[in-house]
């Protein structure tokens, strides 16, 4: 069966709205630090935006590390076959 | 039994041997009925020994009971009644049987009172789970052989460490310890292997994922988990292990990123997701072990429902690798949504059981000001998203659209969907009834505003790092190597290698072997055979001039 017109969700028009979404919800959380009382036990972990950047560059370093080590431990899925 | 008190295992273990002879609504009936029978009879154990008696001069405590037990037991048994509820479609009742004897070991470990019961139950978990994975069919046999082999090398690790440890102490009795003399260690290295601890943690994702749909889902909740329990009541506070969770955190984040095949990365999430419990053992506090087990308590249920959502794709498609499927939100709704519940919880997201549990590991490492432990921590949490929280949902359920247009799955298998949704929701919006269960008393808020925000972000920009990286993550068809290559190919290469000169020497050895024993038996032939000297058959008169000669002789020497 074919479909008439593709999902509502996979539409261009309806991604692009969700990157908007998206974006401005990341922001609002940063802001939202503003607001909050925090109690540091490390100093650096109560600053505005800490979680923000610590969790997108904790991403960043993992997903390259694991590149980099896919290098040497990939093999085709056909391996121990 | 005694004082009334039937034992919670022993239900689990009638079910598993009557499940072979029933068929049809009985079969469903016993499935769902004999875990919630257990589930009762779990809350009914009060602390202390239950039955105990002398065995070979060993005091033996069958049932015993604690606020740590029963909080395990509680688990187990949702999780025994929701696979039942799950696996009613699943043909093999060789499969389900094993599955719930698997289930009534696990709790027979968390209420075992002495070490020699803990083992006991220990191997029946061993071969029970063993064979719900060679259950799965033909294709599981190596890996089930091999989950096997590491599990009963596991268990003599254990055996050697208990009867070394009632040598020594004289003591059977199961008490928190340190890994301080030789018993001791090899109990806590049995531990250790169950757990998924390096440097052995290849035998989680290499044989889970070859079980059955329905397999994973009991396989994921007992094994790892019984040895997260007996850490946190054997080991608790023993520093070794803030390193070895740590690790395991890690390598489960790694191998997951670089992972096609759909259940192997829950798989590898798995031994992430023990790596925070072992961490939280290690640590050691009040906190820390109230953390580890509501983790390992939250785990248990929203790892269950992702393997229910995984295995649903499974039943429905047959295809278990990212590459071959996606875009399946279209017709299966309910998979989907499911799913997502799940990936949220095990991220940790704020309104879900990961969140409360999870952050009071994080937040005993900050009370016991172990800086680089919480930051790992964190940085963890944000990879848990990464490879798990996101990836799994959008590789099976968005991404490019694979053509398939597969239904949800049967009914029974949606309602144990949705029952554990709700407990992975209700427990987050509401964890008073978990905390009251826990084997401390515990004053925790997880909501706080700071806490709450910083999570979001935490999350959310590991989701948008997610999405800007797409391109760096997506599937190719291959698997990653890990330990167990030297087991799978080095050994192999070994032999192939050494295959030449040891045909050479072994051939030599026999050929003189043969020589030998030829020239002895032809040695024997000469003079025992028929025509043998020995062997002749000797005329009187020979034998008549023989002893004249011999009477010649004695006159002969008498005379001189």
């Amino acid at each position: 069966m074919k479909d008439e017109k593709d999902h509502w969700l996979v539409r261009p028009e309806t991604i692009r709205k969700l990157w908007i979404l998206l974006i401005v919800i990341c922001a609002a959380t940063v802001l939202g630090d503003l607001f909050v009382e925090h109690h540091a036990h490390f100093g650096i972990e109560a600053t505005i935006g800490f979680g923000a950047w610590f969790g997108f560059g904790s991403c960043l370093i993992l997903v390259f590390a694991a590149k980099a080590l896919g290098i040497f431990l990939k093999r085709k899925d056909s391996y121990y076959d | 039994m005694i004082d009334g008190v039937i034992p919670p295992w022993a239900v689990l273990l009638a079910a598993a041997a009557l499940l072979p002879f029933t068929r049809g609504a009985v079969r469903s009936l016993l499935l769902v009925a004999a875990p919630l029978f257990a589930l009762g009879l779990v809350w009914d154990v009060p602390d202390g020994p239950v039955i105990a008696f002398d065995w070979l001069g060993n005091h033996v405590v069958l049932l015993a009971g604690d606020r740590l037990s029963r909080l395990f037991g509680t688990v187990f048994t949702i999780m025994a009644f929701a696979g039942g509820l799950y696996s009613i479609n699943q043909k093999s009742t060789a499969e389900l049987s094993a599955a719930f004897a698997y289930a009534g070991a696990a709790v027979g470990v968390v209420f075992a009172g002495d070490l020699i019961t803990v083992f006991v139950f220990w191997e029946i978990m061993a071969i029970a789970s063993s064979l719900v994975i060679f259950s799965a069919g033909r294709h599981a046999y190596k890996s089930a052989m091999r989950y096997a082999i590491i599990h009963f090398f596991g268990g003599v690790l254990l055996m050697a460490g208990i009867v070394g440890e009632i040598t020594t102490t004289g003591s059977t009795a199961f008490v928190s310890m340190s890994p301080d003399t030789l018993p001791r260690v090899l109990i806590f290295l049995g531990f250790l292997v169950n757990v998924g601890a390096p440097p052995l943690s290849a035998w989680l994702p290499d044989a889970y994922p070859e079980s059955s749909w329905s397999g994973m889902v009991f396989l994921s909740a007992f094994t790892t988990k019984t040895a997260v329990f007996v850490l946190l009541k054997g080991f608790p506070g023993t520093e070794i292990l803030i390193p070895i969770g740590l690790y395991m955190v890690f390598y489960g984040i790694i191998y997951a990123i670089l992972e096609n095949d759909v259940r192997r990365i829950l798989a590898y999430s798995i031994v992430n997701q023990v790596g925070f419990m072992v961490t939280g053992i290690g640590i050691g506090s009040e906190m820390a072990l109230n953390g580890a087990a509501a983790h390992a308590f939250a785990h248990i249920i929203y790892k269950a429902l992702l393997l229910m959502s995984a295995g649903s794709v499974y039943y429905m498609t047959g295809k278990r690798k990212c590459t071959e499927v996606g875009g399946l939100f279209r017709t299966m709704p309910v998979t989907t949504i499911c799913g997502i519940v799940g990936a949220l919880a095990i991220s940790a997201f704020p309104a879900t059981s990961g969140f409360v549990s999870k952050s009071m590991i994080s937040q005993s490492a900050a009370d016991a000001h172990l800086a680089i432990v919480w930051f790992l921590l964190a940085a963890a949490s944000a990879g848990v998203f990464l490879h798990a929280g996101i990836k799994f949902p959008w590789f099976v359920f968005f991404q490019k659209d694979s053509g398939l247009r597969p239904d949800d799955p049967p009914w029974n298998m949606r309602l144990a969907m949705w029952f554990l949704s709700a407990l992975c929701i209700g427990f987050g919006l509401y964890p008073a009834p978990l905390y009251a269960i826990l084997p401390f008393p515990t004053d925790y808020l997880p909501y706080t505003p700071a806490h709450v925000v910083y999570q979001l972000q935490l999350l959310l920009f590991s989701g948008l790092a997610f999405l800007i990286l797409l391109n760096q993550l997506r599937r190719t068809e291959t698997i990653s190597l890990d330990i167990d290559w030297f087991w799978r190919r080095f050994g192999r290469a070994m032999r192939i290698e050494f295959h030449g000169w040891s045909a050479v020497a072994w051939y030599g050895i026999a050929e003189r072997t043969v020589r030998g024993a030829g020239r002895v038996m032809s040695a024997l032939y000469r003079h025992h055979g028929p025509q043998g000297v020995l062997a002749r058959t000797w005329p009187t008169g020979a034998m008549a001039l023989w002893t004249a000669v011999l009477l010649a002789a004695y006159l002969l020497i008498y005379f001189l």
